[in-house]
């Protein structure tokens, strides 16, 4: 059955409590998701106080803060901190987003921190990819032609042609929408979920490719597409402002106007 | 525990082909008992305070009784499609997502078929 309650092991208990150093006088607090597998123990929510005037302005400008200087053990992944690689997205205050675009402002009260949702988490706020980056291999993300390029010269789009990709081409494959979205949650081993469904469009309507039957061969199932039910999470919280409920519902369009 | 690459288990026993048909049924059927449902609320409407006798009657005219047949099905089957997508969904051990499978499939069959046979009884008697 699906889950409704978190395993007795994985619930979360209070953690410790680090205060801001004296003298600190625009303090904030921040609560982070703790857990480390190697322990044997449950995750904890460890609170921060952070001095703000010494502090960047985004939520990861706080996180490096607090490893840099207050609790070298925090494990979270990040790189570019510019909103482009995807490293760092997380659950703040409630929502999957990056933590690097996130500002520190925007968020009411204590800052609450999380890993995405219900991926197996492998230390702290590191989620385990594994079978979201398979998803994504799954669909074949590379261009399938049957047409020889040409010999002197790339192959080449319209300006139109190239606009419908635009978007969907922009995905940075945070995860933010997929560990958004309630139906991954319960059937994540058969359902692609929003960001590979996201993909996959992006070569369906790439007018380089030839391959747009077959890749509609490998959606049109129960789970691997249908388990999409609009609840459109993915859009909602999609860092980058792309819409992947789009995507699957144009999906499904295209299959239903090739059958009816 | 299985050694089986992530990538083997993604595309596991490869696409069904299928669902196309099932997402179109749910929404073929939702158009139609929206105007059934209309029409049902109405009628249901103006049989207020009706005798039974005046009830039967009003079943009985052929327009309505087509129409209650029409309804009838159309929300067994579209509450069918409904409710294996809620089992798919939530239910994941094999042998109780089967059983409760059957058992919604027969439930909505047998209530078709209880629906039709009333309707059919006073629509033919009338």
């Amino acid at each position: 059955m699906a889950e409704f309650r978190l395993p007795r092991n994985s619930r979360i208990k209070k953690g410790k409590h680090f205060g801001a150093a004296n003298g600190a006088a625009n303090v904030r607090r921040f609560a982070v998701y703790r857990y480390d597998p190697g322990t044997g123990d449950n995750p904890r929510l460890d609170t921060y106080e952070v001095d703000l005037d010494s502090c960047g302005p985004m939520v990861l400008d706080a996180l490096i803060k607090i490893k840099n200087e207050i609790d070298p053990t925090l494990t979270f992944r990040r790189s570019c901190r510019e909103g482009i690689c995807g490293s760092c997205a997380m659950n703040i205050d409630g929502g999957n987003t990056l933590a690097c675009t996130r500002s520190i402002e925007s968020v009411k009260g204590d800052v609450k921190i999380y890993p995405l949702p219900h991926l197996p988490v492998v230390k702290d706020l590191v989620g385990d990819l594994t079978n979201f980056y398979a998803q994504y291999a799954s669909i074949k993300p590379w261009l399938q032609s049957r047409t020889p390029p040409p010999p002197d010269q790339e192959r080449l789009q319209s300006k139109e042609d190239q606009e419908l990709i635009d978007e969907p081409a922009a995905c940075i494959l945070c995860a933010c929408c997929s560990t958004s979205c309630p139906s991954y949650w319960w059937n994540s081993d058969r359902y692609l979920g929003p960001a590979a469904l996201l993909a996959a469009y992006r070569w369906l309507v790439d007018s380089r490719d030839d391959a747009t039957g077959e890749r509609l061969d490998e959606l049109e199932d129960p789970f691997r597409l249908y388990r999409c039910h609009t609840i459109m999470n993915c859009t909602q919280t999609c860092p980058k402002d792309l819409n992947p409920a789009k995507a699957i519902a144009e999906t499904k369009k295209m299959l239903a106007e090739r059958k009816y | 525990m299985s050694l089986r690459s992530p990538l083997g288990r993604v595309l596991g026993s490869g696409t069904a082909k299928d669902g196309t048909s099932h997402w179109w049924g749910q929404r073929v059927s939702a158009i139609a008992l929206v105007f059934l449902g209309i029409w049902f609320a109405f009628v249901l409407a103006t049989m207020t305070g009706f005798s039974h006798a005046e009830a039967v009657a009003t079943i009985g005219r052929p327009i309505n009784s087509i129409l209650l047949l029409l309804l009838s099905i159309t929300l067994a089957y579209h509450s069918y499609l409904g409710i294996q997508v809620v089992i798919e969904d939530y239910v994941h051990s094999p042998g109780l997502k089967l059983a409760t499978l059957l058992f919604s499939r027969f439930t909505h069959v047998a209530l078709v078929a209880v629906a039709v046979f009333a309707v059919l009884k006073i629509g033919l008697n009338a």
